[in-house]
């Protein structure tokens, strides 16, 4: 299948393994991979912020970059579920009803990776080997925005040599929400806090997710907390075929 | 309704509590340093979330429930004039009268002389969160009125001279010792060597509302429903105070905010049971009282209904904001709040706090003048799940960040990333230039305003050597060489 990889700005810029891990995971399966490089940010920062103004040429960037593709695929559970949820509010909002249709039917082909791979690609098992000790955030844009369920946890379970573990609290928010770490940085950072004891009860050495800014958040408080624990995104791990 | 002339009213100034007098990460930075409260709050939600959430298992119909409930109230939004003068037909012809208030300087006014009329210096006033909303306590107060609260919570709260901070459990903030203290330095008449053991403080707060309940002939309610077909009135409680208010007094005043209309008697019976499971965690509340009118000889003798607007028809305009007005008080949206349960209710400056008080306090007085609360969220939504009928708070809380006043700089900044990000190459160059910036700088743990308070917390993550965007590039040269 030929598919269109959405990095997300996040990803693009700071967190390039995940997207390149999409990539080869993708192509392992047998997939052509394609990069529209007219691509850069879903605007989700803008609209949540309360900038949908900003966020309008945006919008019509996503749409008109990715409109010509039959499946498209971001790793972030939470930049797709604004490209589903909030694209065509703001081009509704702004008077552009042609806009706000093509924006609602491009999002109903965009998929979270953990989507394409259970709903549209048929696998769970993807051949891969990761053999540490995980444990599983489940993003609160991912559960509950884009609804993607046990996908990740199935995608997982599959994975050869890889020890899961239960998150305490794990559908808690970890108190990132974009600009809410900014504004809120205090009770941001004590929703983190027990974020981080969840996951250091564990015992697990990985954390993983299906969204990169989650995962920085998390990572940055785990870093800070001098903890011996790594962040890494879900796609990262459903690439990794290494030997023991 | 009638008062409406075109332009909707928000909840006026100086009167009420829907404002705070600070912004809402000053006043959380209190609750978040005092240990004691966090630990309240964290037990007292968590046993309330794990009870709501065993009862609301047992139906197999609870998301018909929900879309019921939440169907019920479009309907009302609505039409919602014809339901009102429909209630106030009803209400009329069963022998009560209707007053009709604009905002809370019309309600507390209206209030204020009916009870100077009945001669009474002191009423009852069974736990409502309208009356609290207009501040009617104090307006009583100032008319040389006396208000004693029933319900236990709410009692606490005011012999504490302190605010409720939760819809349901005003007190959830207070545990068992403070609330001694509280009993022993503020209630009349009560035993100085009282214990801490809960019997024992419910039997002095018994003893002490009974004199109370047997000698006040007015009462001051608020409603949890009214059925416009009937005229009937309707409150849901735990603890049977306020069915001791509703039926002992002479005079029955009850304060409702025109949003809890009903069309039918048989409407009832669906937020009947939304309502106890999220609320309380209970299969149905232990006192329902409905009353319809006056009854001759039996019960109180004088009704009066006062219909509050207060800012409601302003929300009312907003075809998207309109469905905060469909919330029915349950509070299980504060209850999985991860923001509540760690900066209290308090920290919302608002009667209403939590993620509904997030986005209709601003709703009431207009966002400018409530313009932190709707972005006291991380939207993450478990509000939305939680919710028995279904309002969408994450949404709600991003169209009114949509209409907050925005600080200059950071509009400036939202401006020129949006600028950048709209051309691709600029962005890329951009996006090297700030890896440069930071190869240049310290490995961020001192980030200038507004980026301080990340590396307050948390640390940055590592820049990448390349971005993917060259990575890409650079993978499809080399594909196209080989
Ligand atoms: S918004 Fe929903 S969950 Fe929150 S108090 Fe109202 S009805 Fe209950």
């Amino acid at each position: 299948m030929r598919i269109a990889l959405f990095a997300t700005c996040l990803a693009d810029t700071l967190f390039p393994e995940a997207a390149k891990a999409t990539v080869r995971l993708l192509e392992r399966l047998g997939h052509e991979v394609v990069f529209p490089l007219e691509q850069t940010c879903c605007g989700q920062m803008h609209v949540n912020t309360g900038y949908q103004r900003e966020a309008l040429p945006l919008v019509r960037r996503y749409v008109s970059v990715f409109g010509g593709f039959d499946v498209i695929v971001a790793p972030s559970g939470s930049c797709v579920g604004s490209i589903r949820h909030q694209h065509e509010t703001v081009a509704a909002r702004a008077g552009e009803r042609g806009l706000a249709e093509r924006a609602r039917d491009v999002g109903s082909r965009t998929y979270e990776l953990s989507e394409l791979l259970v709903d549209v690609l048929g696998v769970e098992d993807v051949g891969a080997y990761y053999p540490h000790r995980v444990t599983y955030h489940p993003t609160c844009h991912s559960l509950r925005t884009t609804r993607v369920g046990d996908k990740p946890l199935r995608l997982l379970r599959r994975v050869r040599g890889l020890q899961l573990v239960d998150l305490p609290a794990a559908e808690q928010c970890c108190g990132f929400g974009g600009t809410f770490a900014l504004k809120n940085a205090e009770t941001s950072t004590a929703m983190l806090a027990d974020k981080i004891s969840g996951i250091l009860s564990t015992g697990a050495r990985v954390c993983t997710a299906g969204d990169v800014s989650c995962l920085m958040h998390i990572g940055g408080g785990l870093s800070r907390r001098g903890a011996d624990v790594r962040t890494v995104h879900l796609a990262e791990i459903l690439a990794a075929t290494e030997a023991p | 309704m009638t008062t409406f002339l075109g332009m909707p009213a928000t909840a006026p100034r100086g009167v009420g509590q829907l404002r705070g007098d600070r912004t809402f990460p000053q006043a959380a930075h209190a609750a978040l340093g005092d240990a004691q409260l966090r630990r309240n709050l964290r037990h007292a939600t968590a046993t309330i979330r794990s009870r709501s959430g065993r009862v609301i298992a047992e139906l197999p119909d609870w998301q018909q429930l929900r879309a019921a409930g939440s169907a019920l109230k479009a309907d009302v939004m609505a039409r919602l004039p014809q339901l009102l003068q429909q209630l106030e037909a009803r209400v009329s012809e069963a022998g009560g009268v209707v007053h009709w208030a604009a905002d809370a300087h019309e309600a507390n006014a209206i209030v204020t002389d009916l009870v100077r009329r009945t001669g009474s210096d002191r009423v009852i006033k069974v736990k409502s969160m309208a009356t609290q909303e207009i501040g009617l306590n104090e307006a009583l107060e100032a008319a040389g009125i006396t208000p004693v609260e029933t319900d236990l919570a709410e009692l606490i709260v005011q012999l504490g001279d302190d605010r409720p901070s939760h819809i349901l459990v005003p007190a959830i903030h207070r545990n068992r010792s403070e609330i001694r203290d509280i009993f022993r330095r503020s209630m009349p008449g009560v035993d100085p060597d009282l214990t801490d053991d809960p019997p024992v403080l419910a039997a002095a707060a018994r003893k002490y509302l009974r004199e109370t309940f047997l000698s006040t002939t007015v009462a001051v309610s608020g409603a949890n429903f009214a059925v416009a077909e009937t005229g009937t009135l309707a409150v849901v409680e735990s603890e049977g105070n306020g069915r001791m208010c509703l039926t002992l007094p002479d005079t029955l005043i009850t304060v409702m905010g025109l949003e809890k209309v009903v069309p039918t008697w048989a409407d009832l019976e669906v937020f009947l049971q939304l309502l106890p499971r999220s609320s309380t965690g209970e299969r149905m509340n232990p006192y329902t009282s409905m009353w319809t009118g006056v009854t001759p000889g039996d019960g109180p003798q004088n009704f009066h209904l006062v219909l509050l607007d207060n800012g409601r028809s302003a929300v009312l305009a907003d075809p998207v904001g309109r469905q905060a007005l469909h919330c029915i008080r349950c509070s299980a949206c504060l209850n999985v709040c991860p923001v509540y349960e760690r900066t209290g209710g308090h920290a919302y400056g608002s009667v209403y706090p939590g993620p509904i008080g997030a986005v209709l306090s601003p709703q009431l007085t207009g966002v400018a003048d409530n313009a932190s609360l709707p972005y006291a969220s991380s939207l993450c939504g478990a509000c939305f799940d939680a919710c028995p009928v279904k309002i969408d708070i994450p949404s709600l809380l991003v169209h009114l960040r949509n209409r907050a006043p925005h600080p200059r700089a950071e509009r400036a900044m939202m401006r020129a990333a949006a600028y950048l990000m709209d051309r691709p190459r600029a962005y890329a160059r951009a996006q090297r230039a700030a890896k440069l910036a930071r190869i240049a700088g310290r490995r961020g743990r001192g980030l200038p305003p507004p980026l301080s308070g990340w590396t307050a917390g948390r640390d940055l993550p590592p820049l990448p050597e390349q971005t993917f965007r060259d990575w890409w590039a650079r993978r499809a040269r080399a594909a196209e060489e080989a």
